[in-house]
């Protein structure tokens, strides 16, 4: 018994498509738990009033930014290296996942920037280097759709996945050397002096793992399709052969 | 690898197109940035070591496409392919001669027109230097988007889109030393990081977007 063997489509499939019900339904409750706790349950902030809340949309979908595009970078591994194709679709299948999770990023960042900071946008260099993040998902989403042969584009997408990740690190470093920030430092960490209270922080942690459980779900949902439709391409293919 | 690079040094500049056509447009982006923006000596001085630098990554990107498209279209690729000479040597060779043929006259270009911008004059030993530094990696990054779409009908566009990304952190450090330099700081920082972009490009890029044409050829 060896992780490899969900490698094998067909046993993707069977183990994929009874853990998607469990998984989809965790995932709509811890959401729905987390946010209507976070929205409704907890007090305003004496600085910030109620736009504080929008924290609980925010912090984890810029987590599950960089966490998609990390899956994205181990799987394009697991593919150079194995040549398991279950791999190469599922980071095809999370790209715009993760896009999605960093628009959404820095929308609601905007949003609760304009009445805070006083601007919609400014070149603080987190922002900036999501702004960059969100251009290499694009980059990377359009390679995919270009190049017509699958096992080329899962060879080209993948280099570009080992590349763009050192740059966007670079990237991240850069930023912070071009600009000063507005945005705040980190208030999460387990090692930090200062942290967000308890308050906030335990609704923020559900939130966060219901994120994680959606991306799961919408993962395994596309992974799924991406193979479905492999295999309807190969019949077709059978059948103008016969 | 002396006569590949010869070879396409002597290709890029006869074919035509390629060769001056990098310089012309650096010269435009210079002409039409104080159009857009007026022509005060106080405001061209602050925004010229950004320009300058746009406008060289921007020219470097126009003739990006010419590294490999060609000899992927006449098959001299899968000679390279089969010579002896690895293709992650013939793919630094190519860059290099992209270099030579496009960054060379950038870095040489680039005080004549930081006189149009009005660069002040403590700036112009540092915008030749860091473009002297950069450049190199703007070639290197860009053979390997190269490499990626080689093989499309169409793929200069996409081309831009991979690669522009990827040029991101060499022109913040570019600019960055030519600012201060412009300003009369140390520039010391910015322009380790930006040697050792360069340097860490160079060494490592060939690797993958010989890789990307490998991939490309099959």
């Amino acid at each position: 018994m060896s992780i490899w063997e969900y490698a094998n489509p067909k046993k993707f499939m069977q183990t994929s498509g009874f853990l998607l019900p469990w998984v989809t339904g965790l995932s709509v409750l811890t959401l729905v738990v987390g946010l209507v706790w976070g929205f409704f349950l907890t007090p305003d902030a004496d600085k910030f009033g109620s736009t504080v809340k929008i924290i609980y949309l925010h912090v984890p979908a810029a987590m599950m930014a960089i966490s998609a595009w990390t899956m994205m970078l181990v799987t394009s591994l697991i593919w150079l290296v194995r040549r398991h194709h279950v791999s190469a679709l599922a980071a095809k299948a999370a790209a715009p996942i993760g896009l999605m999770f960093t628009v959404i990023g820095l929308v609601t960042g905007a949003i609760w920037g304009q009445p805070m900071w006083g601007t919609w946008w400014a070149w603080d260099p987190r922002l900036t280097s999501f702004l960059i993040l969100a251009l290499f998902y694009l980059g990377y989403i359009a390679l995919w759709e270009a190049v017509e042969n699958p096992d080329t584009a899962a060879d080209l997408t993948s280099v570009l996945a080992i590349v763009g990740s050192v740059f966007a690190f670079l990237s991240r470093y850069a930023v912070l050397f071009w600009n000063q920030g507005l945005h705040q430092g980190a208030s999460l960490s387990l090692d930090a002096k200062e942290n967000v209270s308890d308050v906030y922080w335990l609704p923020l942690l559900v939130c966060i793992a219901g994120f994680v459980l959606l991306f799961v779900t919408l993962v395994l949902i596309r992974t799924r399709t991406e193979i479905r439709s492999r295999r309807v391409q190969a019949l077709i293919a059978r059948e103008r052969l016969a | 690898m002396i006569a590949l690079m010869i070879r396409d040094m002597r290709l890029a500049v006869r074919a035509g197109g390629g060769f001056g056509l990098g310089l012309a447009f650096f010269l435009l982006v210079a002409v039409i940035v104080p159009l857009g923006v007026g022509p005060e000596p106080a405001t061209l001085a602050k925004i010229a070591p950004g320009i300058l630098w746009v406008g060289a990554l921007l020219s470097c990107l126009l003739s990006l496409d010419r590294i490999f498209a060609l000899d992927f279209e006449d098959g001299s690729m899968d000679l390279l392919a089969t010579s002896p000479l690895p293709m992650e040597g013939a793919v630094a060779v190519k860059a290099m001669a992209h270099w030579l043929v496009t960054g060379l006259p950038l870095v040489s270009a680039a005080p004549v027109l930081g006189v149009l911008l009005n660069l002040p004059l403590p700036g112009y030993l540092w915008l030749v230097v860091s473009l002297a530094l950069g450049t190199p990696a703007l070639s290197v990054i860009g053979a390997f988007g190269a490499a990626l779409t080689v093989g499309l009908k169409r793929g200069g566009l996409l081309m831009s889109l991979l690669v522009l990304p990827l040029y991101m952190p060499t022109l913040i450090f570019g600019a960055e030393v030519v600012k201060r330099g412009a300003a009369g700081l140390a520039v010391a920082t910015p322009l380790a990081f930006l040697a050792a972009i360069t340097a860490g490009s160079l060494a490592l890029l060939p690797f993958a977007a010989a890789a990307a044409i490998r991939v490309n050829l099959r």
